[in-house]
């Protein structure tokens, strides 16, 4: 979205460095220790690929950068510190699309909108993703695909400084794919920073890679 | 006050939209108040004069069917973790959810109920008791619900277990809600003290679910 990278409305600019910082991070899930003695650091304009076999923990830890779930040990800093909730500075994108199917693509996006107090950015983001021709259709009709492009299209509602993606690119086509790179490399070049689980190659070429394994 | 008004239209939408949801429980609500009378018999004195109480009884019920969807779809489609994440404390989502869920099944009850109770043969004093007192004491019954339904989404389930945990909770509400609409007509000074306390319980709800029920939501973030 170039055109829009002049807002700085929510502190994703250049101006003010930004870091998402986590030391000795561990999760227990279901009584199984997933994550243990985990640290790394994200600043400004990076991407964290986060990698891993399934139940290597990635999700996990999205959702506790994210704040949805507590770690049972370590600490997790988003720099510079800020009165605001977590939940306002960042996007998060879990494996699932969080859309309702009774309604178009563009009621759903609309809602999250106006919820972020957003108006005026459904068009931008629709035509950001291709999605202009779908926008009256329900979600019901969507193929996957398609339904994780509008899940995509919401990271461009409201500018936040993190994002957080969990497998973004599952089920998109090429065409999409490329639509998220450019995505990526427009934020992380507007000052955001961005943690991506995938085990497919990351779009954009990631600052560095956290490998989780299962144990 | 903005947000809380978009996630309270949405949730009303919704509720009105997928496969009529909130027209199932109205349905329910005309299906329990027609059926009573079949089992009582045709005494028209004795039917007028429990017709508050089956009135309750139905509005009660017919809030039950709509709580499963409360949180249970925003759970399995994931806007749940979007809604825990929005700028806005999860009680006060909490508040917005029931308001709109309220909207869209609570609100045609209240509107549906002068027609049925005349059909019960219920007098147009008590009729209008009852309306009033289910306008009051509906709100509680879906805040109290929303605990429930809270409780049931953190745990995976849904269904009859919302019924079960809810159920026990709302009978101090259907216990002077029904009172206080059989009152008007038989002592119209009785009105008065059961009326204040569906008040009382209903402001009461309003204070003590969003909170359960936000904790509900946030022990079963998993």
């Amino acid at each position: 979205m170039p055109d829009d990278q002049d807002r700085d409305d929510t502190g994703a600019g250049a101006s003010r460095p930004i870091r998402l910082t986590a030391s000795d991070l561990s999760a227990v899930r279901g009584g199984r220790r997933v994550l243990a003695g985990l640290s790394f650091t994200v600043a400004t304009g990076e991407l964290l690929a986060v990698t891993g076999p399934n139940g290597a923990g990635k999700s996990t830890l999205l959702r506790l950068i994210a704040g949805l779930l507590r770690p049972v040990g370590g600490q997790i800093s988003f720099a510079p510190a800020s009165e605001e909730r977590i939940g306002g500075r960042l996007h998060y994108l879990g494996h699932l699309d969080g859309l309702k199917v009774t309604l178009s693509v563009r009621q759903n996006l609309q809602f999250w909108a106006d919820l972020w107090s957003s108006p005026g950015t459904v068009d931008k983001a629709l035509e950001a993703l291709g999605l202009t021709r779908l926008a009256t259709f329900p979600v019901a009709v969507l193929s996957a695909g398609q339904r994780r492009r509008t899940a995509l299209a919401r990271l461009l509602l409201i500018r936040r400084p993190l994002w957080l993606l969990d497998e973004p690119a599952t089920g998109v086509d090429k065409a999409a794919e490329a639509m998220l790179g450019e995505m990526l490399r427009a934020h992380l070049g507007a000052g955001g920073l961005a943690v991506v689980a995938t085990h497919l190659d990351p779009p954009v070429k990631p600052a560095a890679t956290l490998a989780l394994g299962a144990e | 006050m903005i947000a809380m008004r978009v996630i309270a239209v949405q949730t009303a939408t919704l509720a009105l939209r997928s496969g009529g949801g909130a027209f199932v429980g109205l349905v329910f609500f005309l299906a329990v108040v027609t059926v009573v009378p079949f089992g009582v018999g045709p005494d028209l004195a004795l039917i007028s004069r429990i017709g508050p109480a089956i009135l309750w009884i139905g509005a009660l019920l017919a809030t039950l069917l709509g709580l499963d969807r409360l949180f249970g779809e925003d759970r399995a489609d994931g806007s749940l973790d979007l809604l825990v994440l929005a700028d806005l404390p999860l009680e006060l989502v909490v508040v917005a959810k029931c308001a709109g869920a309220w909207l869209a099944t609570g609100l045609p009850l209240v509107v549906m109920t002068p027609v049925l109770g005349a059909l019960l043969g219920v007098e147009p004093p008590a009729l209008a008791a009852t309306a009033l007192t289910l306008l009051v004491g509906t709100p509680a019954l879906t805040l109290i619900g929303a605990i429930g339904a809270a409780l049931a989404t953190a745990l995976g389930r849904g269904g009859v277990l919302i019924a079960v945990l809810v159920l026990p909770l709302t009978i101090p509400v259907l216990i002077f809600g029904a009172s206080a609409a059989a009152a008007a007509s038989a002592e119209p000074a009785g009105f008065s003290a059961p009326f204040l306390i569906l008040v009382a319980l209903t402001l009461i709800s309003a204070v003590v679910a969003p909170i359960t029920a936000a904790a509900a939501l946030r022990a079963g973030l998993d």
